[in-house]
């Protein structure tokens, strides 16, 4: 299962060096790339199985393909803006493998039919903006991007732009937004950024993993590479594994690899003594699941069946000494405090959500107070441009349904010390 | 501008019991004549513009610059990039409003961002807060502030010091951050996230 493609050697010193990076055989699957004619490139990314690696899942291949052909001005768009809580992947292939990305940007590019690339990073992540920045300039140096790229046809350039601290730049309508210079407000959809996105031109947006993937796949083929994981969740995951488990960091495996795998072989588990109480599969957003869950394997599929989503495959292992409320009202104020404010049920629904909370947690609520709590729940699922409400949603709602128990005892609990 | 007060934890209070000055007349794009720019700043501010298809696009990079001279976006600050883009000094508030990382009031020389967010809380970061909070206090150089998932979770609990990230931190260690910024040394040198290897299996202790 120790499969690795994205975190192969990537400790190995200078590997963010355009050197080190080609003499590993850097910048190969791009030559081959550019010596096809997009449709193949594509065609590849579809045989590949390769799903978007940001949230959402969606096929990588197909997406690249929604853009309209022809003479237009498109836009190649990289995520970088990785903000979901837990998630910290994107980070470390930045910082130790930026050629990587820039190979993978330039492979898609081509095959969408993009002249400009612009790589969205969150604005805090400074150390690896400066590292991209000077991978960037290495390979312009190279003739790797820019004009007429290895003297071929083909140009693209590529814009590093900084974020400046909002999680909903994440999104990929509030990133276009940001890119251009105004708030990050979501946009309405359709249309969608492959019609209209950035500077109203057909915009294919991906995240840092998947477009680090693809020099890999041009270089062994769609067919081999969907080999790897599971049918429908193809190929190998950067796994985030964080909070309570005795050795946080980046894991890569195969999809399809069962999720006490990962918890407990790789990262260790809970401290000594010790339980799972709940954990997150798939960053903050995702609905929670238990100990009764660690079986699950870990791939999109299996973890949609068990009612959640495997999301930017950041797994928060929360351990029995930590009240769920406390996991609750932590995660309901970071959605309270990233809303745009742009739609009424989730800009009103998290404060709401968050005011409810703190009165369980001072004893002034009582049972009745859960179902409305849930019930603003579902008000927000669906109902706004984004799903920035839907994923305070998902985990509060999962967390009233599977830990109602302890919720009600910590009410009674309250209310009788706030009595005697 | 006015003051956006904030909560302790980080979060905008909407200042929605202030009142707008009616009697004021709008401001447009201030006028070149009129306004001084450093000419560096002006510099890069244009380099940004060119980077781009449509200049507007360059409203964060440029405020990010101003704020780098200025310290924080204060007025002369925001004037200055108006002028440079041609864009009104209202259009680059609302954009510096949104973003966490603007400061919209004058703030201490050294950022240090603790995360505070879910993994990082599992992990101790409420109590690492209040360590910092308690060794930098009266320190009007030091800009401590509470910020949602930093995006480094494996070495919670963590601190972002001038943008560059440090963990984790143990017993002492806030006590240590505060003492070598303070002396202008290199904060927490070992703890550099630059250091760590991807996968260590001796982080974070067991």
């Amino acid at each position: 299962m120790s499969q690795t493609i994205l975190l192969a050697d990537i400790d190995e010193p200078g590997l963010a060096t355009l050197e080190v990076y080609e003499r590993r055989g850097g910048y190969q699957s791009m030559r081959k790339a550019l010596a096809m004619e997009p449709a193949a490139v594509i065609a590849e990314l579809d045989a590949s199985g390769l799903r978007g690696r940001g949230g959402a899942g969606f096929p990588a291949g197909r997406k690249a393909a929604f853009l309209p052909k022809g003479d237009l001005d498109k836009y190649l768009v990289c995520n970088a803006d990785e903000s979901e809580p837990g998630t910290f992947k994107d980070r470390e292939l930045m910082q130790k493998n930026p050629h990587m990305l820039i190979e993978g940007i330039v492979i898609a590019a081509h095959a969408a039919g993009a002249s400009r690339a612009f790589i969205y990073v969150r604005g805090e992540y400074e150390a690896q903006a400066r590292i991209l920045d000077s991978a960037l300039a290495e390979a312009l140096d190279a003739g790797y991007i820019g004009e007429r790229i290895l003297g071929g046809e083909f140009s693209c350039s590529v814009v590093l732009h900084r974020g400046a601290g909002a999680y909903i730049c994440g999104e990929e309508t509030g990133l276009l937004d940001s890119l251009e210079g105004k708030r990050g407000n979501p946009r309405l959809k359709p249309p969608f950024p492959a019609v209209q996105g950035l500077y109203q031109g057909p915009t294919l947006i991906n995240n840092v993993e998947t477009l680090s993937t693809m020099p890999y796949i041009i270089r062994i083929g769609g067919a081999e590479y969907a080999k790897l994981g599971v049918a429908n969740g193809a190929g190998t995951k950067v796994v985030s594994v964080s909070g309570h488990v005795q050795r946080p960091g980046n894991y890569e495996v195969e999809l399809g690899t069962p999720s006490r795998e990962i918890i407990f072989g790789l990262a260790g588990g809970p401290p000594e003594g010790r339980r799972v109480k709940l954990w997150f599969p798939g960053g903050s957003s995702s609905p929670v699941l238990t100990e009764a869950d660690l079986d699950i394997p870990y791939d999109f599929d299996s973890l949609a069946k068990a009612g959640t989503m495997l999301g930017s495959g950041a797994i928060i292992v929360v351990d029995d000494s930590t009240p769920v409320l406390d996991v609750a009202l932590k995660l309901a104020k970071f959605y309270r405090h990233e809303s745009c404010g742009k739609c009424t049920p989730c800009r009103e629904g998290t404060s709401w959500t968050v005011r409810m909370l703190e009165r369980i947690a001072s004893g002034e609520a009582t049972p009745m107070d859960l179902d409305i709590m849930a019930s603003v729940q579902e008000h927000i699922i669906g109902n706004c441009l984004c799903v920035l409400g839907d994923a305070m949603a998902m985990p509060i709602g999962s967390m009233i349904v599977k830990f109602r128990e302890e919720l009600e005892s910590h009410m009674e609990y309250q209310q009788l010390a706030g009595a005697a | 501008m006015n003051r956006v007060a904030r909560f302790a934890h980080g979060s905008r209070v909407p200042g929605w019991d202030q009142a707008a000055d009616l009697d004021k007349d709008p401001s447009g794009v201030p006028d070149p004549a009129l306004v001084e720019v450093p000419p560096q700043l002006r510099a890069e501010i244009e380099a940004a513009m060119a980077r781009y298809p449509e200049r507007r696009s360059a409203a964060l990079p440029a405020l990010a610059a101003a704020q780098r001279v200025h310290g924080w976006c204060s007025p002369e600050a925001i004037e200055q990039v108006a002028c440079v883009m041609r864009l009104t000094p209202a259009y680059l508030s609302s954009v510096a409003t949104f973003y966490d990382m603007f400061e919209l009031e004058p703030v201490g020389r050294h950022s240090v961002y603790v995360c505070t967010n879910i993994s990082c809380s599992l992990r101790g970061a409420d109590g690492l807060y209040a360590q910092i909070a308690e060794a930098a206090a009266g320190d009007p150089e030091i800009n401590l502030r509470s910020f949602e998932c930093l995006g480094a979770c494996d070495i919670a609990p963590m601190v972002s010091v001038d943008h560059v990230y440090y963990g984790p931190l143990g017993p002492g260690d806030a006590q240590r951050l505060v003492e070598d910024l303070q002396a202008g040394r290199d904060p927490i040198p070992e703890l550099a996230l630059a250091l760590r290897r991807s996968a260590d299996p001796n982080a974070n202790g067991a």
